[in-house]
């Protein structure tokens, strides 16, 4: 499928990465080839396949619902760009 | 000095039992060779005073008659793995500076055991890329250069400093971990021998997450029996990893019985790519052979899915990239670049801390995940990875284990299909399968190139059967006496 520059600047808005007006089109041009050769995959008969979720065939353990860490607040904040207050700070969100 | 990192990491280890040299001295010899391996770009941080802290301990034990599975040995960690206040980078600007609070199990596995921290090697960005060139640190080069010509080469990705260091004798072995090929390719690429093992035989906790159904951890080292050692140390369920297996880990070294007689070697005709070059199918018909004169009977099995791997692992893995790397935000940990906004900030932060590549592979993965598309790109996907899968199903019904090459190339120039990433991406072309179905699989080093460069030959084993991988690895070892050496080795002039 052909790859326009509003779907190259969608996508990137919703993977959150800036993406330049003049980037979009070489982004589209390079993503085109990319995406057709994974088409390939629509010469495959897969009807009656089910999708696989996972490698190993082994049910998912539970836990017990406890809290069996934490309290290590100052180790966590450690490597945030900015924190206040013992918290991670971000850009003011509301308007 | 240069004798010491000469050896196998089971020959130092026995070395040491022995009281032939002490850690410290296996250390010294280690971190120097550390030193002189600078120019080949292989390590990213190096832990010197780490190392002899960890070396004093082992002298300690090693004098009481208490030493661990891998006391004493140095050994080099790829950079995607979580070392407790050792920076951790994945390759990334995106995580420069970023000191983890905590270990990763695997590594936690190996100073428990015993082993000494030489260092963290340098990967591509995120482990995404089969030639250490998107690494956002600058290229690994690879030890090994051609014949008659001195232009640096790739050491295979994504885990190439780990195969560098190892093949340049700056470090007994290595972690490497394993997405699409990750381990196999960059040991053929560097005349190693690197192992990934069964999707969950190691844990991934503390693993900087690229595609979680795909990613696992395992040794790279200069002999089978190095990677069955190392690997017993790596292994185990662990309760913080959901998909660790629930297993008890074999004894792998015993597995190493050198006797193969009987056993039913799959050969994937599929395999028989258009366009290979002869010298690998030369050395794929010399390791069928080797096995066959080892008492191993050639059986030809099909496995009809090949060709569409590539493409359904280029939509899974971006896929879970785009969901995994979602958490570079600029707010937690790592870069963080000023915006006017939340989304400003998340927007900039994220455009520049990843690199090319992994800008490109997020894209993929969220367009493949966006409406209307999830069912024709991501369903689709996953319903041709349940079919690699069955193939693998029914072809074990009639083999033990199945015999490839590893990649379909020696090693290239830097720069070579750097500007075509469907060409670098046909690099995995013989590993991918094996980690769609999550199999394990192994590179072994069997011959050179015409133009001098090693090339590997790829065993792969049933779910958990890595001892019979290991074996028939060793068989081939054994058989193909490969004793070439790379052309640059740490500290020799």
């Amino acid at each position: 499928m052909a790859l326009d520059k509003a779907t190259v600047a969608r996508i990137a808005s919703l993977a959150r990465i800036k993406v330049t007006e003049e980037e979009q089109a070489r982004i589209a041009g390079e993503l085109a080839p990319i995406l057709s050769w994974i088409e390939q995959l629509n010469e495959v008969d897969t009807s009656g396949v089910a999708p696989m979720t996972s490698v190993v065939q082994m049910k998912l353990p539970m836990r017990e619902d406890v809290v069996n860490d934490g309290n290590i607040r100052d180790k966590l904040l450690a490597n945030a760009p900015q924190q206040a207050r013992g918290f991670f700070a971000v850009p003011k969100v509301v308007e | 000095m240069s004798a010491l990192t000469e050896l196998g990491l089971a020959e130092a280890r026995d070395g040491l039992r022995a009281k032939k040299f002490s850690a410290r001295e296996l250390a010294e010899a280690h971190i120097a060779a550390v030193e002189a391996a600078r120019p080949l770009h292989a390590y990213l941080c190096e832990t010197p005073e780490k190392a002899l802290a960890m070396a004093a301990e082992s002298d300690a034990r090693l004098a009481r008659g208490a030493a661990r599975p891998l006391e004493g040995l140095p050994l080099a960690i790829k950079d995607l793995f979580c070392t407790e206040n050792v920076p951790t980078t994945a390759g990334s600007r995106i995580l420069e500076g970023f000191r983890p609070p905590y270990e990763s199990t695997v590594t936690a596995n190996l100073w428990r055991d015993g082993a000494v921290m030489l260092g963290k090697a340098n990967l591509d960005e995120f482990a995404m890329g089969s030639a250490n060139v998107t690494s956002a640190f600058g290229p690994v080069e690879n030890p090994w250069r051609r014949q008659g010509d001195n232009r640096p080469l790739v050491p295979g990705g994504s885990s190439g400093g780990s195969a560098a260091a190892v093949a340049a004798r700056a470090a007994l072995g290595a972690t490497g971990t394993d997405t699409g090929g990750s381990i196999r390719q960059p040991a053929s690429f560097c005349g190693i021998v690197g192992m990934k093992p069964t999707y969950g035989r190691c844990s991934r906790w503390g693993i900087v997450a690229f595609a979680s159904s795909l990613d696992q951890a395992g040794p790279m080292t200069r002999s089978v029996k190095d990677a069955a050692v190392m690997l017993q140390s790596m292994s185990g369920h662990d309760p913080k990893d959901s998909t660790s297996a629930p297993l008890p880990v074999p004894d792998f070294e015993a597995a190493l019985t050198g006797d193969i007689r009987g056993l039913k070697v799959g050969i994937p005709r599929e395999y028989r790519l258009d366009g290979m070059p002869a010298e690998i199918e030369a050395l794929w018909q010399r390791g069928i052979d080797w096995l066959k004169d080892a008492g191993a009977v050639p059986v030809e099995v099909s496995l009809t899915m090949t060709k569409y791997a590539l493409p359904a692992y280029y939509i899974i893995a971006p896929a879970e990239a785009s969901s995994n790397l979602a958490r570079y935000d600029g707010v937690r940990f790592g870069l963080r670049v000023p915006g006017e906004s939340l989304d400003d900030m998340y927007e900039a932060t994220r455009a520049d801390g990843f690199g090319a590549e992994v800008r490109r592979r997020i894209l993929i993965g969220t367009y493949v995940l966006s409406a209307g598309y999830y069912d024709a790109y991501y369903l689709k996907a996953q319903r041709v990875r349940a079919l690699i899968a069955r193939d693998f199903d029914e072809a074990f019904k009639s083999c033990d284990v199945l015999l490839t090459p590893t990649a379909p190339s020696a090693a290239f120039a830097i720069g070579e299909k750097s500007d075509d990433p469907i060409a670098m991406y046909l690099n995995d072309v013989f590993t991918v399968t094996v980690n769609l179905a999550g199999l394990p699989g192994i590179s072994v080093p069997a011959g050179l190139s015409g133009d001098g460069l090693p090339l590997g030959l790829q065993v792969i084993g049933r779910a958990f059967d890595e001892e019979t991988v290991l074996r028939t690895g060793e068989a081939i070892e054994r058989a193909a006496q490969f004793t070439a050496k790379p052309h640059f080795i740490a500290g020799r002039a």
